[in-house]
């Protein structure tokens, strides 16, 4: 019985999420499990920066050891698709906020308005990046040709694995709206799934002038 | 999963077969599983130790090749590592306890807890599999080596990705069930020792894994992408990914020791009938030691070609950490001082630690003292003093850990008599393997070599028959662990804490009412001890 | 939850964000030497603050989040510092 609940959830990944996104009943009280929600989430976005902490140190050791390589380096990105790609996550960042303050309201037409449009910007992210990716690699430049895009393809590389997470999070977070598992008592999972978005946002904030203005 | 509610039933009776222990989410039971887990890689890693100690009965080839000697000490140290020791007391005995200490019914989030778990064992399977082409870089991956090997690093560096992530969890889990869930009454202040260790543990965990994370990550992008940060072909600094790679296992090395003395602040004051001595100062000293333990991992680098200027900076805070530790010491040997000290398994296990981690502890300042490094740095001296506090520290700890609370876990009792035997020869073997190893280093015998010139023999023999030794104090131990001899009562050692305070085994949800605590957990020999 | 219109507060923060992004994006052009960087990550330092502040809620957490947020920074600047000293003090032969 239980084994098939298992395959079951294996078919569906988000019965597998942890329960931070699922709601279930708990032996605690609302008050504490919605506390309790964003408290391990900020821990979880500690350990998040520290993730791109590594690749910041990188970023600063290497820019300082080779200068000129790092000018030439941002120099040949493109910065246009850089700030449009910077204009696309602060917005999708401000839907997802507004998203948060929709549901307190119970607006869940609002709430997956404001979803949808975020999935549609990371998707549009994506795609600028894919072409950016592709461009450099009709040229010959890879991860390996020097350490300017070794930082630069290993720190896009792994924020967009980030983007991707986000969006499968608030994708299931937008199908369960539909489902009518949320409102204005019961809205954890939005709050923290919004605060991971935001920390994909933060980290791209960081990434835009580091790799193709300065 | 646990539908049902029954405060009749314990734990254990709670579900029987396989599927009802590997999809529960109770806290308890999840501790036992983490503490199988673990007992079963031990013994795998201390296979491989073994193999490797009778390897060195004789200089030259003995019974394996050289190229197998280097698969079976990288096998020994990652297994050891990542799959014994950083989850290991504070995964087990920390999920069963916390709870059970701080009056709640559960962690705070027991399905995360679930799936942390599982984390863990695809972990330990990516990890194990890569012995179908076993890794030999040891357990520290350092580049360039591990950039040229034609051996699986990327499965193992991958298969320890995964484990961060059931480490990361965990700890978060721990952290804010800390936070969330203390009964009423039970400020900070009067939260067991363990407790506060674990907390510390747990803010390593969160804190120190992630940046192994991207480091490993990047490794595997080295081989597989060519990146080169660490290539110096490429430009890259190989000595930067020891930066970044001990800027984890340093840290971790506290993962795996403070949990254990969480365990020793627990079991001393029980067997000494004294309220503990100092608490304000171990609980803080633990958060110290989690806080400084960022601050030193260069002191394993001294002779990477580190610069001078950073070596210093480095031998000199170093010198800091042991402080906090040394506070822990001197308190617990104030704790027993005109203590009526009784000398169960337990104690003479946390007895043994204190003696073994001290001198443990007390080499690793030689070792951080830069000009003794430098003669000292990667030879048995290390291996010894590295072993000092991890198995007379940690190991000598968990096994504190499981006799004291034996009768807790399981509802019975274990023959003492027995177990002690046990104790004494596995502390008898332990020194016999390791501190010959402290004489060995001196003289130069560089680690993880595989032949030896012969005026080394004698010592490395007689490691090799202190192994033997050791390998028959643990049977003994699993064998006495194996055969308890009738039920335990709720609380046999008339302890004061939380968890002795409920039947053997616990009930499944714990507490049929949340508990108010109103005094310290420590009140041995005073009025409130004989109120109580 | 604070403020008279919280959607409002919103579009202003949003509004900011993107001033701020133009700035980043203007002051980029010039050429001021050694500081390109410090002014970089100063701009971009502050439009992460907004984030975390109002689209975060930090302004509403408690003291444990904050320190749960900053600690992680303070921990990367460590990273960057020893290793850094490390690696532009050696004496290479």
């Amino acid at each position: 019985m239980q084994l098939m609940k298992f395959i079951k959830s294996l078919a569906y990944p988000s019965e597998m999420l942890p329960p931070i996104i699922e709601e279930e009943e708990s032996h605690f009280d609302p008050e504490t499990v919605h506390s309790s929600a964003k408290m391990g989430m900020w821990l979880f976005l500690a350990t998040e920066l520290l993730l791109f902490g590594g690749l910041f140190a990188a970023y600063a050791i290497f820019r300082a050891k080779y200068p000129v390589m790092f000018l030439e380096g941002s120099d040949s990105l493109d910065v246009v698709l850089g700030s449009v790609n910077t204009v696309i996550l602060i917005f999708s960042s401000w839907t997802v906020a507004i998203a948060v303050q929709a549901i307190q309201e119970n607006k869940i037409k609002l709430v997956q308005v404001m979803i949808w449009i975020t999935l549609i910007c990371a998707t549009i992210f994506a795609i600028n990046k894919y072409f950016e990716y592709t461009y450099k690699f009709s040229k010959g430049i890879g991860p390996g040709t020097d350490i300017f895009y070794s930082i630069y393809f290993a720190s896009t590389g792994v924020h967009m694995l980030h983007v991707f997470i986000g969006m499968i999070v608030l994708g299931i977070i937008l199908k369960k709206t539909y489902q009518g598992r949320y409102s204005k008592d019961n809205f954890t999972a939005i709050e923290i799934g919004g605060l991971y978005w935001h920390l994909v946002d933060l980290v791209w904030i960081y990434l835009f002038p580091l790799l193709y203005l300065a | 999963m646990t539908d049902h509610h029954d405060f009749d039933k314990n734990y254990l009776e709670n579900g029987k077969g396989f599927k009802s222990w590997f999809f529960s989410v109770d806290h308890k039971r999840l501790g036992v599983m983490y503490l199988w887990a673990i007992g079963v890689f031990f013994v795998l890693a201390a296979i491989a130790s073994f193999l490797i100690r009778f390897e060195h009965l004789s200089p030259g080839q003995t019974i394996v090749s050289a190229q197998t000697y280097n698969v079976l000490f990288t096998l020994h140290g990652a297994v050891m590592v990542f799959l014994f020791i950083v989850p290991g007391v504070a995964a087990s005995f920390g999920n069963f306890l916390i709870p059970l200490m701080i009056g709640a019914r559960d962690v705070i989030f027991p399905k995360l807890n679930l799936y942390s778990f599982w984390v863990y064992c695809a972990g330990s399977i990516i990890l194990l599999g890569s012995l179908l082409a076993p890794v030999d870089t040891g357990w520290t991956f350092y580049t360039p080596y591990s950039i040229d090997t034609g051996t699986n690093v990327i499965m193992v560096t991958f298969g320890v990705f995964v484990l961060g992530f059931s480490s990361i969890l965990t700890g978060i889990n721990f952290i804010v069930t800390m936070h969330k869930l203390r009964a009423p009454g039970l400020t900070w202040d009067r939260l067991p020792l363990f407790c506060w260790a674990a907390y510390a543990t747990s803010l390593l965990q969160v804190l120190a894994t992630p940046v192994v994370g991207i480091t490993l990550l990047l490794l595997i992008g080295e081989r597989y992408f060519g990146l080169g940060f660490f290539d110096p072909a490429k430009g890259g600094d190989p000595v930067l990914f020891q930066h970044f790679f001990w800027f984890y296992s340093h840290p971790a090395v506290y993962i795996m020791i403070l949990p254990a003395m969480g365990i020793i602040s627990e079991v001393l004051p029980v067997f000494s009938r004294k309220p503990i001595f100092g608490y304000k100062a171990i609980a803080y000293s633990s958060l110290a030691i989690a806080l400084i333990s960022f601050l030193v991992w260069g002191h394993h680098m001294f002779t990477s070609g580190q610069s001078k200027l950073i070596n210093i900076i480095f031998s000199v805070i170093t010198f800091a950490v042991a402080v906090p530790t040394a506070i822990k010491v001197f308190n617990w040997l104030w704790t027993m001082y005109k203590g009526s000290i009784e000398l169960s398994t337990a104690m003479l296990y946390s007895l043994a630690f204190i003696f073994l981690f001290t001198i443990g502890g007390l080499t690793g300042l030689f070792l951080g003292a830069l000009a003794a490094d430098v003669h000292l740095h990667d030879t048995y001296f290390v291996v010894a003093h590295m072993h000092y506090v991890m198995i007379g520290g940690t190991v000598f700890g968990l096994f504190s850990a499981i006799h004291f609370w034996y009768p807790k876990m399981w509802g019975k009792m274990f023959d003492e008599f027995k177990a002690k035997i046990a104790f004494v020869l596995i502390f008898i073997g332990f020194n016999v393997v390791f501190f010959p190893q402290f004489i060995l280093g001196t003289q130069g015998m560089p680690r993880r070599y595989f032949n030896y010139s012969p005026e080394f023999a004698f010592l490395h023999q007689l490691s090799t028959y202190g192994t033997w030794i050791l390998g028959v104090g643990f049977i003994l131990m699993l064998y006495v662990l194996c055969r308890p001899t009738g039920p335990a009562s709720a609380n046999p050692y008339n302890s004061l804490s939380l968890e002795w305070q409920m039947p053997s085994p616990p009930p499944t949800l714990n507490f049929k009412e949340i508990p108010t605590v109103n005094d310290s957990t420590y009140a041995y020999g005073t009025k409130i001890e004989q109120e109580a | 939850m604070a403020g008279s219109n919280p959607y409002k507060t919103y579009l202003n923060i949003f509004i900011l964000l993107m001033f701020l992004t133009f700035v980043t994006v203007a002051v980029a052009q010039f050429d001021f030497g050694a500081l390109n960087v410090p002014i970089a990550l100063l701009v971009a330092s502050i439009k992460a603050g907004v984030v975390a502040l109002h689209f975060m809620h930090l302004k509403y957490e408690d003291s444990m989040t904050w320190v749960f947020a900053l600690y992680p920074i303070f921990l990367m600047f460590l990273l960057i510092g020893f290793s850094a000293t490390d690696i532009f003090t050696r004496v290479t032969n």
